[in-house]
């Protein structure tokens, strides 16, 4: 990629500031959800529901705790 | 009739009124000192923090109309209804830094709309303005389509009449009320207004899935009701509660280009640009799926309304069904009168929200990116406020009309087509945010070459009902693929488009055509609040790079 040179070095720490290996994290519940053989079926159902539609919903749960934790490990401390 | 529904009727009209008051004294609701300026006016002075966020931005995304649809696809066709989820869900994780990045940007330079953020990183109006009016394009259908959503209500309470003016009298009325509001107290009053949509949305789909499962004889026999109802119809062979191997890519592909969608479409942005810092949207963005939770739900009230016999009611023609009723009339039917009322209120109300922040998104990308680039270079931020509140009235009645003169069918039509056509702009906007690699003329381009095999496409799709734009399922066969399986008609053209974007780049570099200057530099994507740098009023759209400051 041919991005634009960061021609000054002041934008060096700026750009620290927002890279995180915790971000790679956010990749799985981006690709998790997507993958049909996991949720595409209608055993074990649990109240009721089918796993189609009780593991889909669960998967909210994955999104939230994954970009709370996100969040929590990446968040700028002390500077503000 | 009518009379059938009147405590229904009443209570729904009290809880309306209520909202109008509310928002017109939004106006006073952590008021500016001078209203007069389009981030005021049209950001709410790009000051909420995380709860009004939360509010505006739920309120903002899970629309009257979704709420409608979305169970009305699940009672017609099943599991693909439920695509809403995983969309719902990707789309957070999805955009989780982009979106931080593009409001840094925004903050430092002042950018009201997405096109703004375009013409100052690729130096080229013509690109903005292709992506001002992909964006009030696509935003349209989608504030005509917030109407259908109340009429559904407002069909089920018995409101209609002969004439057509008279079926559509209370919502012209509705929504001269709702302009009226918007124009005094801008992006203030749907944040406002969002509070009670979302409370009482909350309150109506937890009453629902605890009350509704114990009077239908438990989830497993809704499900089970849902599976012989889709077994015994023959005509669709696509629908069923799980999905087969037909429709999985068709469903992932749709979750997931909704999701690069989503947040390309203004009114989203709008939302965004109005928090106050970059930490109020990463919280959003861990708390916002709370609504993708009742938006799961809601898609159930689809199984409910077929375990409990719902017939729709009749459309506008004779022998067609309003698949929209579903849901009014599953509350009609298991509901007592008062709380029908307050959940046809909690629909009626959910659209305005989403209009009142969709007109406003569509006013500002008129009045930034057409009114100051091409009619009044000079306009001071006091006429720019006052184009915006001009332009979101037209917009209103412009989607007034286009539901009482169109069939509703031609705004749905549009709709599904907006989805695709926001897409092109994925990138410009959303790629442009990381990197200037693409040409400007490549992106163009790549843009032309995306709107036309998107709509083509659409237009090969056909229904059981209908020969074109029959939905967004594209049968690969039409490719020349030996297969039965469909995809999302979006994600094929973005793809194509961002093809075409890579290899004219590499053309035009080769033959050195000017690229223009980069207006933003590496550190504006990581400004947050309190930054000193911000660019004030009149140098915002100010071209040429600033000098690094230490």
């Amino acid at each position: 990629m041919a991005a634009p040179e960061p021609e000054a070095p002041t934008t060096a720490p700026a750009r620290a500031k927002d890279h995180s290996p915790w971000n790679w994290l956010l990749f799985i519940p981006i690709v998790v959800p997507l993958i049909p053989v996991f949720f595409n079926g209608d055993s074990p159902r649990v109240f009721g529901f089918p796993r189609f539609y009780w593991l889909q919903l669960a998967y909210i749960l994955l999104g939230v705790s994954t970009t709370t934790l996100v969040y929590q490990m990446t968040k700028k401390r002390g500077d503000r | 009739m009518w009379r059938d529904h009147l405590t229904e009727i009443i209570v729904f009209t009290f809880l309306f009124l209520l909202v109008s008051v509310m928002g017109f004294v939004a106006a006073r609701w952590r008021a500016p000192k001078d209203m007069a300026h389009l981030d005021e006016w049209g950001l709410g002075g790009r000051s909420f923090g995380g709860w009004i966020t939360w509010f505006l931005v739920g309120g903002d995304l899970y629309t009257a109309y979704t709420f409608v649809a979305v169970p009305a696809l699940v009672f017609g066709a099943g599991a693909m209804g439920f695509f809403a989820v995983p969309y719902t869900i990707v789309i957070y994780p999805l955009v989780f830094l982009v979106l931080c990045r593009l409001w840094s940007v925004s903050h430092r330079h002042g950018f009201v709309t997405p096109a703004d953020f375009v013409r100052s990183r690729f130096d080229s109006p013509v690109l903005a303005l292709l992506v001002a009016i992909t964006g009030i394009v696509a935003t349209m259908p989608y504030i005509a389509l917030q109407l259908v959503g109340i009429e559904a209500v407002l069909k089920t309470m018995g409101v209609t009449g002969e004439s057509a003016l008279a079926r559509h009298l209370p919502i012209i009325i509705a929504f001269a009320i709702l302009a009226a509001y918007t124009y005094q107290s801008g992006l203030r009053a749907p944040a406002l207004i969002a509070f009670v949509k979302d409370a009482l949305i909350y309150v109506v789909i937890l009453v629902a899935v605890i009350w509704l499962p114990q009077k239908l004889g438990g989830w497993g026999s809704i499900f089970d009701a849902a599976e012989a109802k889709f077994q015994a119809t023959a005509q669709n062979p696509n629908d069923g509660i799980l999905l087969n191997g037909n429709n999985q890519l068709q469903y992932v592909t749709l979750a997931l280009g909704s999701a690069l969608a989503l947040f390309l479409y203004p009114h989203s942005i709008t939302g965004v640009l109005a928090s106050r810092n970059r930490d109020v949207i990463k919280r959003n963005m861990s708390a916002l799926p709370a609504y993708s939770l009742i938006l799961g739900l809601i898609a159930l009230l689809g199984y409910m309304a077929i375990a409990s016999g719902v017939k729709p009611l009749p459309g506008s023609k004779p022998g067609t069904a309003d698949a929209n009723t579903v849901v009014p009339v599953l509350f009609d039917q298991q509901f007592p009168d008062w709380f029908a009322g307050v959940a046809y209120a909690a629909i009626g109300i959910g659209a305005l929200v989403p209009a009142a922040i969709m007109s406003i998104a569509a006013a500002n990308l008129f009045t930034r990116n057409i009114y100051k680039e091409y009619l009044k270079r000079d306009a001071s931020p006091a006429q720019e406020a006052n184009v915006s509140k001009i332009t979101s009235l037209v917009v209103k009645v412009g989607a007034v009309a286009c539901i009482v003169f169109l069939d509703p069918q031609f705004s749905i039509d549009l709709q599904l087509i907006g989805g695709v056509i926001i897409l092109q702009t994925l990138p410009a906007v959303a790629l442009g945010l990381y990197t200037r690699w693409f040409h400007r003329t490549g992106l163009i381009v790549g843009w032309a070459v995306g709107m036309g095999l998107g709509m083509w496409m659409l237009y090969q799709v056909a229904s059981p009902t209908r020969k074109h734009f029959g939905g967004s399922a594209f049968p690969l066969s039409e490719f020349g693929f030996d297969t039965t399986r469909t995809i999302y008609v979006g994600i094929v053209a973005v793809a194509v488009n961002l093809a075409v974007a890579a290899l004219v780049t590499l053309a035009l570099r080769a033959a050195k055509v000017a690229e223009g200057a980069d207006g933003t530099t590496p550190d504006d994507y990581f400004a947050d609040e309190g930054d000193p740098r911000v660019t004030p009023g009149a140098e915002r759209d100010a071209d040429s790079a600033r000098e690094p400051v230490a």
